[in-house]
Order: C-alpha cells, then sequence, then structure tokens
C-alpha cells in the first residue's frame, strides 16, 4: 500500500466489515431461499464493490478472490449455474477467508494465499460452462448494462415508467403552469467520483425545482452506480436553454436529452417506456421495485442521513464531562436549598436542571448502538452449528434495531452465544425425533429484543424438548442444595433456575459445543455484572425460554442512598426490593441468625456496621432501617442508621488498584464533592 | 554529570524521595473516603477533579507513625499510564537534584529486601533521603 492510501485504510476496513455483514447477511437468506433473485444481486453487488475497494487500495490477495467470487455469482444471475448448496459452503468459505484477510489488513499482517479457494470457484465455473442446458430461457438477461444504457439513449426513451402517483404529480403540474421535464445526463467516461457529479447536477437543478423520478434510483446515483448516463424527471418552471446551461456548467457533465414532458403524449410514451422497463426487471428486480415505489422519499432521506464517524474514546469523555455536570448541578440545588433569598437562584437552577438532563438524554442516545451488530454473526453461528450436529434450525431474529449503551453491546455477545448454543445443542432435538412428537423437522430458534421502559430485553427461546425437570430437581437434592420434599414444591421456573447455580450441568453427553463445565451461572454473572438478571421458563416438549433484562446505560443510575455510622453509601435501585423501618424489639433469633418478621415472611438481616467493618458495630437507636435486596431468589435485608433518599448518580470506576473488591460495585461523586461507595449487593454478604 | 530530580518528602521523621517524573501533583489532603475490605495499607478513595483515585498509608506499611498535625500534610499523586494513585505524606520539602554518583544502592544499605520498593538512599548535604520506587511501591510492577 502506498503512502496516500494508508489514511483511508479506517475508512476502507470500516466499509469493507459493513459489506461483509451484508453479504454473510445475504448468503444465508439466499441459502435458505435459492431462488431469491434479490439477495443474489446484494451478493454479487457487495462482491464487486469490495473488489473495486480492495484493488484501489493495493490489497490484490483480496481483489482476485472476489473477481472470482463475482464470476461465478454473475453465472448464478444469468442462471447459468444453479444455487447449490456446495456453491453456497464454498460462498461461506470465501466470505471467511474475506472476513480474515480483512483482519489481516487491519494487523498488518502479510496478504494470504487464496489459490484453494479460487481452484474451487474456477472449477465450478468450468463444470458449468461445459454444460449448456439454461442458455435458451436466459438470452434476454444477457444484455449487458452497458448495451442497454445504448439502447436507451438510442431510441431517446425514457427508461421508466410512471405510475398512478406520478401521473398525479404530473397532472397537476400542468394545472399549476410548471414543466416537466425528461433529462438525461452523461457523465464522461473517464470521470472519477461519479456520484460527486450526479449529486451536482440535482443540486443545481433542485434549487427552484424538484425532481421526482430517477434511473438508476437515487440510491444507486449517490453510491455511484452508474455507468456514464443517468436520467431524471425535473419538474420547474424553467426552460430547457437554462436547465442545459446549469447542467453543462458542471465539469465532466452534459445534458444529452432534455425533453417537455407531454402528458398526453405520455399514453404514447408508456408502451415504449415498459418495453426498456421489461428487461430491466428481468436483470434487477429489486432496484426497479424500489425505484418506482418511492422515488423522492428513497432519494430525500438519503440526502438527510448524514452521519459522522466518532472515536469511541471522545464519547466516553464527553460522558464523563457530562457526568460532571450531572454531579456539580446536585451540588448547585443542594447550595440553592440553603440560601434565603432564592427567587433568581432558583429560577437558574432550575433551568439548568432541564438543560443538563437533556443534554445527557442527547449523549445518551448518541453512545446508544442498534444491538445488530451484536446478532449479526449470530445466524452463521447458528447455522454452522446445525449442520455440525444434523439439526435443520429455523433462525428467527427480532428487533435487532433495539438500541443499547455502547459498554453493554460490548458484553453481551459471549453470555448470547453460550445460550444460542445451547439452545441448538440441547435444546433442538434431531429431525427424526421431532417428526416422531409431530413437530415439524426444523426446529425454531428464535432471538428476541426489544425496549421496555428504561430496560431492554432479549428473549432466547426454542421450540425443543424443553428442560428436564425431574432431572433437575434429583440433581438439586443430589448436591444437596435443598431437601426433596422443599424442591417438590417449587414452581417449573423456580426448579429451572436451579440451572445457574455454579457447577449445574444437566447435559448427560458433553459435546464440543456446550457442557464443558462453563455453565449457565457464567452467563448469569456477567448479566448481573451488568445490572441485569436472567430468568428461564421452560414447557416440557415445547421448549424453553431464556429472559435477559438489561439497563439502558451503565454510566448513570438510580441510587438509594443511606448513611452507615457516618458514612454514606449508595444501593442501586434496581437491587432494592423495599425499605421499611423497625424497633429494636422486633428483631428475632433463628438459629444465631438475627432476623424479622416482614409481612408475615421471615427476612434475614445483616447489620451494614459490620458488613462495611465499620469502628463501632452498634449502634444504640431504637429505630432501625432496612434495606430490602434479592439475592439471588431470596430476600436480604441490610440494616443502615438511615435512609438518605433516591438520587441519580454516575458510577465511576475505583481503578485498576482497587478492583475486585467484594461488595464494593464503584464510587460516585456526591453533591459535596465527596466520593460515596456503591455497594454490590450481589457480593455484598 | 548526570543527576535525577526528586520530590522530597517526610513521614514521621525520615526523609524519603520519589522520581519527580512519577508524580502528577501535590495536594492537600481533601476527604477520603474508607473503602471497607481494600486491605490496611489503603486509606481510602479521594475525588480528584471528578476522578476516583485510592491513597495509600505509607505510615502503616512503613510502621511509622504520623508527626503531630501541623497542618503539612500532603497527598502525591502518581500517574502510570492509566493508572493513577496517592500517598499521604506528613510533609512536602522540596525538588532536589541528586547526581547518580552520590545514590547509594539499596542492596548495601538494607540487607533483607523485603524492601525492594527502596531504590537507593540520596546523599544530600549531609542528609540522607531513602529513594522509593513508587511503581513497586504501588504494586504495579513487581
Amino acid at each position: 500500500m502506498n503512502m496516500d492510501m494508508s489514511q483511508y485504510l479506517d475508512v476502507f476496513l470500516e466499509e469493507c466489515r459493513e459489506h461483509l455483514v451484508n453479504l454473510n447477511e445475504k448468503l444465508l437468506e439466499l441459502e435458505k431461499n435459492p431462488q431469491d433473485l434479490s439477495s443474489l444481486n446484494e451478493i454479487f453487488r457487495a462482491a464487486h464493490t469490495l473488489k473495486g475497494m480492495s484493488s484501489t487500495m493495493g490489497f490484490n490477495d483480496m481483489a482476485v478472490l472476489t473477481h472470482h467470487m463475482e464470476d461465478v455469482l454473475s453465472y448464478l444471475k444469468e442462471g447459468v449455474i444453479k444455487v447449490e448448496v456446495p456453491i453456497i459452503d464454498i460462498l461461506f468459505d470465501c466470505f471467511d477467508r474475506l472476513q480474515m484477510m480483512v483482519g489481516n489488513i487491519q494487523e498488518g499482517k502479510p496478504a494470504v494465499d487464496n489459490t484453494d479457494l479460487i481452484e474451487m470457484l474456477e472449477s465450478i465455473k468450468n463444470r458449468e460452462k461445459s454444460s449448456p442446458s439454461s442458455e435458451t430461457d436466459n438470452k434476454s438477461s444477457t444484455v449487458t448494462p452497458e448495451q442497454k444504457d445504448r439502447e436507451l439513449a438510442a431510441k431517446d426513451s425514457m427508461p421508466f415508467e410512471f405510475n398512478q402517483y406520478d401521473l398525479t404529480i404530473l397532472k397537476e403540474v400542468q394545472t399549476r403552469g410548471l414543466n416537466a421535464y425528461y433529462i438525461s445526463v452523461k457523465v464522461a467516461p473517464d470521470c472519477l467520483m461519479k456520484s460527486v457529479r450526479a449529486f451536482m447536477v440535482f443540486k443545481s437543478l433542485e434549487t427552484d425545482g424538484e425532481i421526482i423520478k430517477t434511473y438508476p434510483p437515487a440510491q444507486d446515483l449517490d453510491e455511484g452506480r452508474f455507468q456514464d448516463r443517468f436520467h431524471l424527471v425535473l419538474i420547474n418552471k424553467l426552460d430547457e436553454d437554462t436547465i442545459r446551461q446549469r447542467i453543462d456548467n458542471i465539469t465532466e457533465v452534459e445534458a444529452e436529452v432534455i425533453r417537455l414532458i407531454d402528458l398526453d403524449s405520455s399514453q404514447e410514451v408508456r408502451p415504449e417506456a415498459q418495453v426498456a422497463k421489461g428487461s430491466a426487471v428481468s436483470r434487477t428486480p429489486q432496484i426497479a421495485a424500489a425505484g418506482d415505489r418511492l422515488p423522492e422519499e428513497s432519494f430525500r432521506s438519503n440526502k438527510v442521513k448524514q452521519t459522522v464517524r466518532v472515536d469511541i474514546e471522545k464519547l466516553d469523555n464527553l460522558m464523563n464531562l457530562v457526568g460532571e455536570l450531572v454531579i456539580n448541578k446536585g451540588r448547585l440545588e443542594q447550595i440553592g436549598l440553603t440560601q434565603q433569598h432564592r427567587g433568581d437562584l432558583n429560577d437558574v437552577i432550575e433551568q439548568m436542571e432541564r438543560i443538563t438532563s437533556d443534554l445527557q438524554n442527547v449523549v445518551m442516545n448518541v453512545r446508544m448502538v442498534p444491538i445488530e451488530q451484536v446478532f449479526n454473526r449470530f445466524p452463521r453461528m447458528v447455522r454452522d452449528l446445525a449442520k455440525e450436529l444434523g439439526k435443520e434450525v429455523d433462525f428467527v431474529i427480532e428487533g435487532k434495531e433495539t438500541e443499547l449503551d455502547r459498554t453493554v453491546i460490548d458484553e453481551i455477545g459471549d453470555p448470547l452465544v453460550h445460550l444460542l448454543r445451547n439452545a441448538v445443542d440441547h435444546g433442538i432435538e434431531y429431525p427424526e425425533e421431532r417428526r416422531q412428537n409431530g413437530k415439524p423437522a426444523a426446529g425454531l430458534v428464535r432471538l428476541v429484543a426489544r425496549h421496555e421502559g428504561n430496560n431492554v430485553f432479549i428473549e432466547v427461546s426454542d421450540d425443543g424438548q424443553g428442560l428436564d425437570l425431574d432431572l433437575i430437581r434429583d440433581k438439586v437434592v443430589e448436591k444437596g442444595l435443598t431437601t426433596a420434599q422443599e424442591v417438590n414444591n417449587m414452581t417449573a421456573a423456580q426448579v429451572a433456575n436451579f440451572l445457574f447455580r455454579s457447577g449445574f450441568s444437566t447435559a448427560d453427553n458433553i459435546t464440543d459445543i456446550s457442557g464443558r463445565g462453563v455453565g449457565l451461572d457464567v452467563v448469569k454473572n456477567k448479566i448481573e455484572s451488568l445490572n441485569g438478571d436472567i430468568v428461564v421458563d421452560t414447557v416440557w416438549g415445547q421448549g424453553t425460554t431464556f429472559k435477559i433484562r438489561l439497563p439502558l446505560t451503565l454510566a448513570i443510575i438510580q441510587a438509594l442512598l443511606v448513611k452507615v455510622g457516618d458514612e454514606t453509601y449508595a444501593v442501586p435501585l434496581s437491587s432494592v426490593d423495599e425499605t421499611t423501618m423497625i424497633s429494636r424489639t422486633d428483631i428475632k433469633i433463628v438459629q444465631s441468625q438475627e432476623v424479622v418478621l416482614l409481612r408475615g415472611k421471615v427476612l434475614p438481616l445483616v447489620k451494614a456496621r459490620y458488613l462495611l467493618e465499620c469502628p463501632e458495630h452498634e449502634n444504640n437507636e431504637d429505630v432501625m432501617y432496612v434495606v430490602v435486596v434479592r439475592k439471588g431468589q431470596k430476600q436480604l435485608g441490610i440494616v443502615v442508621d438511615s435512609l438518605i433518599g433516591q438520587q441519580e448518580i454516575v458510577i465511576k470506576s475505583l481503578g485498576r488498584l482497587l478492583t475486585g473488591i467484594p461488595g464494593v460495585a464503584g464510587g460516585t461523586i456526591l453533591g459535596d464533592g465527596a466520593v460515596s461507595l456503591i455497594l454490590d449487593t450481589g457480593t455484598l454478604v | 554529570m548526570k543527576e535525577i530530580q526528586v520530590v522530597a518528602f517526610t513521614l514521621g521523621y525520615q526523609e524519603y524521595g520519589v522520581d519527580i517524573l512519577d508524580v502528577q501533583e501535590i495536594i492537600k489532603v481533601l476527604t477520603i473516603t474508607r473503602v471497607p475490605r481494600a486491605g490496611r495499607f489503603i486509606e481510602g478513595v479521594i475525588n480528584l477533579r471528578g476522578n476516583v483515585i485510592p491513597v495509600f498509608n505509607l505510615h502503616k506499611r512503613f510502621g511509622v507513625s504520623p508527626v503531630e498535625d501541623r497542618g503539612e500534610a500532603r497527598i502525591i499523586v502518581f500517574q502510570f499510564e492509566d493508572t493513577r494513585a496517592g500517598i499521604i505524606v506528613d510533609g512536602v520539602s522540596e525538588v532536589i537534584r541528586i547526581g547518580v554518583e552520590a545514590i547509594e544502592g539499596a542492596d548495601k544499605v538494607y540487607q533483607n529486601m523485603e524492601a525492594e520498593f527502596i531504590q537507593g538512599v540520596g546523599k544530600v548535604q549531609g542528609r540522607l533521603l531513602l529513594l522509593l520506587n513508587a511503581k513497586k511501591l504501588l504494586g504495579l510492577e513487581l
């Protein structure tokens, strides 16, 4: 790679990844539905773009491989070869290799030898060349785009047909005394960045007019996917010469045809246009369809949605600063409360409060990333796994546009991999077994994400055999986790949740995929470390559902501030069930454990002063406050000296030197500037 | 002549020095929040302009009792890559240049190498400074 290209490397890698994600997705679609021309087209386009990008950047290994892929794909498109499983497998291999190459490029590793794959691709091509079976019905589609462009220009006809919607607009144009032009623009063949020329043409024409239709569709034009000309329908007041002048003013561009569209004669135009469209459809049905539906909107939305890539570190910094602001807002509020004459001051504080919370929302939104990023790699994984195990699995993803904080996104991948592997490996039965049970041979695995309040729920469900609750009950008793009598009284969900205990695996035969001792307890720990929780529900013979709840963000949380001795601690509100006040005489001792009766239920108590190693273990007040927290399935009361109240706090790490202190989840800075520790109720006791 | 610059401070009645390049800043003692279960050499955490950083208690570590509070106690804040930490000292006197030849190796002074965070002893105008390796002291390097 030469020097002046290096500055584009980041962009190149980023775009490669986007195209690869797309490629992967479409390959899976194609595998499911081999007749699906639109996915094939997408695959072809992705390969083509990758080829162009990589050869520009000088990564020849990638360019050569994609070039061969393109060859095979174009045969597939033309129907010379049929889409078959072995071919798709090879394409998947190519995809893996491409992904590896992108990784190598990023790490500065040398080029890769792809002869093996290229030979395979070549052999597909050659094999099919010798069998001229499918030539007859595909003659029409062997016309190249260039040829078609030429045909169009020669006929001077419009490459599109007007639908009812367009006709209405055109009629209205006439009644309002405006003009509708059909314009064909030619771009110099050696022009670089054709999309920019197209954009400049649009910009100059749209200053006092409106473009209602283009061919190719606006999106393709934006991305430069057209030969040396494009066509459009423009509505404005200007005359032909002015328009021509405007277009010709743009370098390397020439207005080839500018013709007034006569509505009366558009009836005559139509059949002609239909012919043109007919041939377009056979090759690129998806493009034509999209272009027909919403030509205007698609162009608009493309223009409006401008994005900027920002270094994640800058966002983290911004978040930190907003955190500071939130803290200082808190201080200001406290000062406001103690002032005598607080009319103006309170106005300012209120104003500031509003701005701060708006700012906080905006910044949090900016950090939100669609969970798609994580989900995208799963279809392939599930497919490979199912193949390996000889199972049939339909994998459905819903809600992949659901957004989560980036920090959560980074962490959630592994637990989901684990759950999905479990679902395919242990959940879904073998096809013959399913048929015997009157189920469709292919099992269904669903991965669903959705927003609910301040939480995101992710569900992994399968329609497999369900969990064997009796087996779990036996294991529970065997491991001495509880008594046989107790376990028999438990609900199905309660029993199933024993799976999250460490060292608990019910897999009878340990396979390569799961059951290697790393159990669901790891999943649960991970999710709890993200301040979320996970539950499982199962129906024997019908399937299992794992339901994960995650907070939208990790940086700012609601917390309950409590006083222990003369120190202030924060307890995340998400782990607090309730708070209550008790009298010293309410405390009973059961088996040397202090408990209290709360609405008829026995609540074990622990003293925060003792847990937190306060210099004085006892306070002698008669009234005590209890924070009731959840710890696993059980409730626990933590005795504190007083409750201060609920507050939004910004979580700060205590740094590398103070990690892993049991019971301490981090620190936060309170309104008075002092640090207060955040308690982790999971590990405190 | 090669020399190093050290920040000289006192703990009890002994003078110590740390390499000035490791020191980010020297601040007055702020409110320190105790961290339960953190180990006895950790005094607690402080809020340094919005960042929570741990503060070590060297008195306990070295077994010296702090001098009577004369309002000269300071926190020396170290910075190593992404980690920051502070130590409480009884007073910071000055920044001293010490020629390399005026530094005696630690092994010559101390027989027991438990004190491996002691780099050496600097001799300046009749004073003896124990030179500490802050990175080893804070357990960031073995």
